[in-house]
């Protein structure tokens, strides 16, 4: 019973861990309709965001759910008002640009701090379960990213800011002609996008640590979810993350957690094989 | 003068299609557009809406010179747009796409103008909670003029309101619309190929020819065949 507990809880964490690195993609991508490959950047820039900002003093929970979004939403305010506005409709074209980014991104921050791991070290503890002991953490991050899926469907759902995203990203050219600033509504879009992906790095980032490159390993990720969850943002980007992170970790648990990410993948593989348009695409289609 | 356009030119890319427009349209006035397909009319009421920049020539709406003004400006300057084709947003509620059509005003006013509006169009509101896209066309298009009317236009441009739409919902818009016309004082101009529709609604109708306006008629010359095989290319 307590290992079942245990499994549990950490089946939850993977299955929020993949929500979270995963639902800034979804609003850039499923919105915006922007391939954003800097995706994993943003990440590694919101584990940095915070360790430099807990290393001048700041409280590592301000740190952390703060000062990371702000920085990295405001990284990518100035992204798209530079470089991804004159792109889109060229989804090729964003595609170059945003990996013409994430090099750049990489090369600096390999410049600035090096090409070394650091970290914060988890706080909170931990807890038994019986016989077994986990992290604490685990459960902040679960419960992070239930706040953040709920804050994001209560925005969506019941407010003007969401409305107008809504109604812009499925026509740009009707919402301008009833008042609407699609430019700004985009550039607003990108900057939440950018903040929640610097939100889930810097949460990530006393379980994983941060490197330069360590974007590359969420990426991946990040894109199966999104496309796997299909059109609808939130519905979808849960939806996948529950089937996919299951998968993952009960993979792991079961095996090794490199047949874990194996399973994971083979799973994605299915998956758009036999739902090409995502889960969404099939189920929960009314969803936000 | 609610609108004055003067030596309007617009093209796609090196194609030119509005070649020297002009016209006025006073405050309360209905004017129709007529002319063959390809004739410029869409093109003329989308140069209008800032979808299409002027190549040339100037628009003034009202006190303002709009004509390279962006077109969530010119919305928010007193310009409606319904477009053919409705561009209803289908993902959205018949009460989302009514509130879109807020979105330039105070979200305190919100809840009054959309029930003002309904009032108006009492078919949309036993349809409130239903996605735009599963509305029928008719359903559509009176949801397009509400949407616009929402955002209290001065001057509202409607794009081919009838095409596709069964008759007796043509016949609603007609009775709504010259209804609005008699009590707010709303200014229109309409595009349409249906002549009994727009002799129901227009004060002056004007034709427009490769890019041009080229003649001025009044509602009841449209029962004259000749000039409408003419000068239209519809035959009554």
């Amino acid at each position: 019973m307590d290992l079942v507990a245990l499994l549990a809880i950490q089946v939850l964490y993977a299955v929020a861990s993949l929500a979270l690195i995963s639902v800034g993609l979804a609003i850039i991508f499923g919105m915006m309709r922007v391939i954003n490959l800097a995706h994993g950047e943003f990440l590694m820039l919101g584990g940095y965001a915070a360790i430099v900002a807990t290393s001048h003093g700041v409280n590592l929970w301000i740190a952390m759910l703060v000062v990371a979004p702000i920085v990295v939403g405001l990284i990518g305010v100035v992204v798209e008002r530079a470089i991804i506005r004159f792109l889109y409709g060229r989804m090729i074209d964003t595609m170059l640009a945003t990996w013409g980014l994430s090099l750049f991104l990489v090369g600096l921050t390999t410049a600035i701090f090096g090409n070394t791991t650091v970290g914060i070290s988890a706080p909170l503890g931990s807890f038994e379960i019986g016989t077994y002991r986990t992290s604490t953490y685990t459960l902040f991050v679960i419960a992070v990213a239930i706040v953040v899926l709920a804050a994001i469907f209560a925005t969506l759902r019941w407010t003007r800011l969401g409305l107008i995203a809504r109604g812009t990203m499925q026509n740009a050219d009707m919402a301008a002609a009833l008042g609407v600033n699609p430019p700004r509504v985009y550039a607003v879009t990108f900057g939440i996008g950018a903040a929640l992906t610097g939100l889930a790095g810097a949460v990530l980032a006393p379980v994983s640590g941060v490197f330069p490159t360590i974007g590359v390993a969420y990426v991946a990720k990040s894109f199966i979810t999104v496309i796997g969850g299909g059109a609808a943002i939130l519905s979808g980007t849960v939806s996948a993350s529950a089937l996919f992170g299951a998968i993952n970790q009960i993979a792991t648990f079961v095996t090794t957690p490199v047949f874990g990410e194996v399973a994971l993948l083979a799973a994605a593989i299915v998956l758009i094989r036999l739902l090409p348009q995502g889960i969404t695409g099939r189920f929960f289609r009314r969803g936000l | 003068m609610m609108l004055d356009v003067q030596g309007l030119r617009t093209a796609y890319g090196r194609i030119p299609i509005l070649n020297g427009i002009s016209f006025a349209v006073g405050e309360g006035e209905f004017v129709g557009i007529l002319g063959h397909n390809g004739m410029g009319k869409t093109t003329l009421l989308k140069a209008l809406m800032g979808f299409l920049p002027a190549t040339g020539g100037r628009v003034r709406l009202e006190q303002d010179d709009i004509t390279a003004a962006e077109p969530y400006r010119r919305a928010r300057l007193g310009l409606g747009y319904v477009p053919q084709g409705r561009e209803i947003f289908p993902q959205l509620t018949v009460l989302d796409n009514l509130r879109m059509g807020c979105s330039k005003q105070q979200s305190g006013a919100e809840r009054e103008t959309i029930e003002a509006v309904l009032e108006e169009f009492p078919r949309l509101k036993r349809l409130l909670d239903r996605t735009g896209g599963a509305l029928s066309g008719g359903e559509q298009q009176l949801l397009a003029i509400a949407r616009c009317l929402c955002g209290k236009p001065r001057l509202v441009l409607l794009d081919e309101p009838t095409e596709g739409i069964q008759p007796s919902i043509i016949d609603e818009i007609v009775e709504t619309l010259q209804r609005l016309r008699g009590r707010s004082g709303l200014t229109m101009i309409l595009v349409e190929q249906n002549l009994d529709f727009i002799a129901a609604l227009s004060q002056r109708i004007l034709i427009i020819q490769k890019g041009t306006i080229t003649r001025e008629v009044q509602p009841d010359e449209l029962h004259d065949a000749s000039l409408v095989g003419e000068f239209i290319g519809i035959t009554t």
